[in-house]
C-alpha cells in the first residue's frame, strides 16, 4: 500500500546543525493495516509522517503509494487519497465556517468547487448521522461557528471530516495529545470505530503507550530514525506498556541521559 | 437643504467606495492577506474606464474592461506572493509601484500626453439611455446619480453574498481561515489566493471606474490612502455592527464606509482645510484599529468549555 524506500533526509544540511534523521530508512505499510508509531522526541516518527503526506519533501529516496510514485508529489494533491487529524484541534476545520459548511466542504472533496450551492440541503440528515455518532451531541449544533467548540468536539468533528472522503490512507498526528484525558479517550474511541468500520489503512503517531499498545494491528517504536521495534500479530497483542517502557529506558540509558 | 446636500454627499461618495471597501474586506478579512497593490489598481480602473470612454467606448464596456484590468493586476500580486514566495506587504508594494507607471503609460496614451483624463460631456453610466428611465430630481434635490450609485453598490454586494454561499466561496473562506484544510481537501490554496485577490483587486478597479465616471474625471494620483481608507471602512464597519447577529458582514462593511465618509464629510463642512483630509484619514483608521481591539477583548474567550 505505501512504501517508503531507501529515504534520506537531513535537515540544516551543510551548517553546524546539521542533524540527519533518516538514513536509507525504508518501511512498508500493508493494506488494511492500523499501525501505530511511538518513540522520543526527535526520533523521526513526525518527520515520517510530514514526509508521507508532502509537507516535506525528501534529500533522496522512492515513495510509493498504491503502485504510483508520489515521491514528488506535492501535498495537496497526496490528499486526494489521504486523510489527515492534526495534534492541534483547529488544523482539521475550519473555525469560521459552520459545522455543516465544514461538512459540506469535506464531501466535496475531490469534486469541482464550482459555484453550486455550498451546502446541499439534501445531504444534511446524512451529516447529522454522521456526527450523532460521535456522541457528543455535534447533531444539535449543526450551524454554530466550529470556532466555538471545545477541542475535543472539534477533533472528534476533524475525524469525521478526515474520513468523508473515500480516502485509502488515514494519518493521524498526535491527534489526542492537546486534548484533557477524557476527550482524548474517546477521541480514540472513535479512531478506532472509523477505522474497523472501513478497514482504512491508517498511520497514527501517539506519545500514549496505551493507546499504542491497545489499538491498531501493528506497532512500530521509532529511535534516531530507525524502527527499532516493528511487531505485528500475536507479538503486538501480548506486548503491555511494561515492555515498551522498559525498551524506552533502554534507548535513554545507551544515550546516557 | 444644506443638511440634506452633506447627507446626498455623503451617501454617493459612501456607495462609490463601498465596492472598494467590499474588495478590501475579500482580501484583508476573509483572504487574511493585507493587500496594498489596492493604491494603484482603483486609479487603474479609473483611467482604464475614462480613457475608453473618452475613445467612445460605450461606458458599461469600459467598466467590465477596467475590472479585467484590475483582475489582472490582482492575479499579479497572488502569482508574486504564491510563485515566488514574496511576502504579503511587499506583493502589494511592488505591484501598486508598477501600477503608478502603468497607470501614467495609459492615461497619457490615452489623452495624448496628460496624466488627467477627463470625459466632461461624454456619455457615462450616469448620463446614457438607461440612466434616463430614473427620474433626474425630487424635490428639487438631484437623485439620478444616488439612485444608480446604490444600485450599483447593492447589486455587487448580493453577488458577494450568493459567492461566499457558493462551493468555492467557501473554499475561499477556508483559504483565508485554515490553509492546511484547503490542502486537505486537496485543493491548492494558492490557487485560491489569487483569485480572491484578483476579485478583490477587480472591484477596487470597479469602484475607479465609477469613480472617474461620476466625478466625469480620473487621474493617476487618486488612489493614494485607498488601503488606509478600505481597511478603516471595513474595521469600522465589522466592529461596531459586530453584534448583529443578522447582519451580513457585506452589509456591515457598507455601513462602515458611510460612517467614514461622514466622519471625513462633517470635518470639510466644519472648515477642516481639505490639505488636512489625509492626515484625518490615518487619525479615523488609528481610532477603529484601536477601537476594534478593545470591543474584541471584551468579546471576550470565543472558545467554549468542554
Amino acid at each position: 500500500m505505501l512504501r517508503l524506500e531507501n529515504i534520506n533526509k537531513t535537515f540544516n544540511a551543510g551548517t553546524i546543525d546539521e542533524c540527519k534523521i533518516f538514513d536509507d530508512f525504508s518501511l512498508n505499510i500493508e493494506k488494511g493495516e492500523f499501525v501505530s508509531v511511538i518513540g522520543s522526541n526527535g526520533s523521526g516518527k513526525t518527520t515520517m509522517l510530514n514526509i508521507i503526506c508532502g509537507s516535506m519533501m525528501i534529500d533522496s529516496g522512492n515513495i510509493v503509494f498504491d503502485g504510483k510514485n508520489i515521491t514528488k508529489l506535492s501535498e495537496y494533491k497526496r490528499a486526494k487519497y489521504m486523510g489527515r487529524v492534526f495534534q492541534s484541534p483547529g488544523m482539521g476545520t475550519c473555525p469560521n465556517l459552520t459545522i455543516l459548511e465544514n461538512m459540506s466542504l469535506a464531501d466535496n472533496k475531490n469534486k469541482p468547487f464550482g459555484l453550486a450551492r455550498g451546502v446541499n440541503k439534501k445531504r444534511v440528515d446524512y451529516y447529522r448521522s454522521l456526527v450523532e455518532e460521535c456522541g457528543i451531541g455535534l447533531e444539535n449544533r449543526m450551524n454554530v461557528p466550529v470556532g466555538s467548540l471545545s477541542g475535543g468536539q472539534r477533533q472528534a468533528l476533524a475525524l469525521v471530516i478526515a474520513n468523508m472522503a473515500n480516502i485509502d490512507f488515514l494519518v493521524l498526528d498526535e491527534h489526542t495529545a492537546a486534548l484533557d484525558p477524557k476527550s482524548s479517550q474517546l477521541v480514540m474511541q472513535l479512531t478506532d470505530k472509523f477505522v474497523k468500520k472501513s478497514n482504512i489503512t491508517t498511520r497514527m503517531v501517539t506519545h500514549n503507550l496505551r493507546f499504542a499498545v491497545e489499538y491498531g494491528s501493528r506497532l512500530i517504536m521509532m529511535h534516531e530514525g530507525k524502527c527499532i521495534v516493528d511487531i505485528k500479530g500475536d507479538e503486538k497483542k501480548n506486548c503491555n506498556v511494561d515492555d515498551l517502557l522498559r525498551k524506552f529506558n533502554e534507548i535513554s540509558i545507551e544515550k546516557g541521559n | 437643504m444644506e443638511t440634506i446636500n452633506i447627507i446626498k454627499i455623503i451617501l454617493e461618495e459612501g456607495a462609490k467606495y463601498a465596492i472598494l471597501a467590499m474588495g478590501v474586506y475579500l482580501t484583508y478579512s476573509i483572504l487574511d492577506f493585507p493587500d496594498l497593490s489596492v493604491d494603484g489598481t482603483m486609479p487603474l480602473g479609473a483611467i482604464v474606464s475614462a480613457v475608453l470612454i473618452e475613445q467612445g467606448f460605450h461606458p458599461i464596456l469600459s467598466i467590465i474592461a477596467a475590472m479585467i484590468a484590475g483582475g489582472i493586476a490582482g492575479c499579479i500580486t497572488g502569482l508574486l506572493h504564491v510563485k515566488l514566495k514574496i511576502r504579503p506587504l511587499l506583493c502589494g508594494i511592488l505591484v501598486f509601484t508598477a501600477l503608478l507607471s502603468i497607470n501614467l503609460i495609459i492615461a497619457k496614451a490615452g489623452t495624448g500626453g496628460q496624466s488627467i483624463v477627463s470625459v466632461f460631456g461624454e456619455e457615462t453610466i450616469f448620463t446614457g439611455r438607461i440612466a434616463s428611465l430614473i427620474p433626474e430630481s425630487v424635490g428639487g434635490v438631484t437623485i439620478r446619480k444616488l439612485i444608480i450609485l446604490f444600485i450599483i453598490m447593492i447589486i455587487v454586494k448580493i453577488l458577494i453574498d450568493l459567492y461566499l454561499k457558493t462551493k468555492n466561496g467557501m473554499l475561499l473562506q477556508a483559504t483565508g481561515a485554515n490553509e492546511q484544510f484547503v490542502i486537505m481537501l486537496a485543493k491548492d490554496p494558492g490557487k485560491m489566493k489569487i483569485l480572491g485577490l484578483s476579485i478583490g483587486n477587480a472591484l477596487a478597479a470597479l469602484s475607479g471606474a465609477i469613480i472617474a465616471q461620476a466625478n466625469e474625471t480620473a487621474n493617476t494620483t487618486m488612489g493614494t490612502g485607498m488601503v488606509v481608507f478600505g481597511l478603516s471602512s471595513v474595521i469600522i464597519g465589522l466592529t461596531l455592527f459586530r453584534k448583529v447577529n443578522f447582519m451580513r458582514a457585506t452589509t456591515m462593511v457598507i455601513l462602515g464606509t458611510m460612517i467614514y465618509k461622514a466622519c471625513l464629510q462633517i470635518a470639510v463642512s466644519l472648515g477642516l482645510p481639505s490639505d488636512y483630509n489625509k492626515l484625518l484619514m490615518v487619525i479615523l483608521f488609528i481610532i477603529a484599529l484601536v477601537l476594534s481591539g478593545k470591543i474584541g477583548r471584551k468579546g471576550g474567550n470565543d472558545n467554549a468549555q468542554a
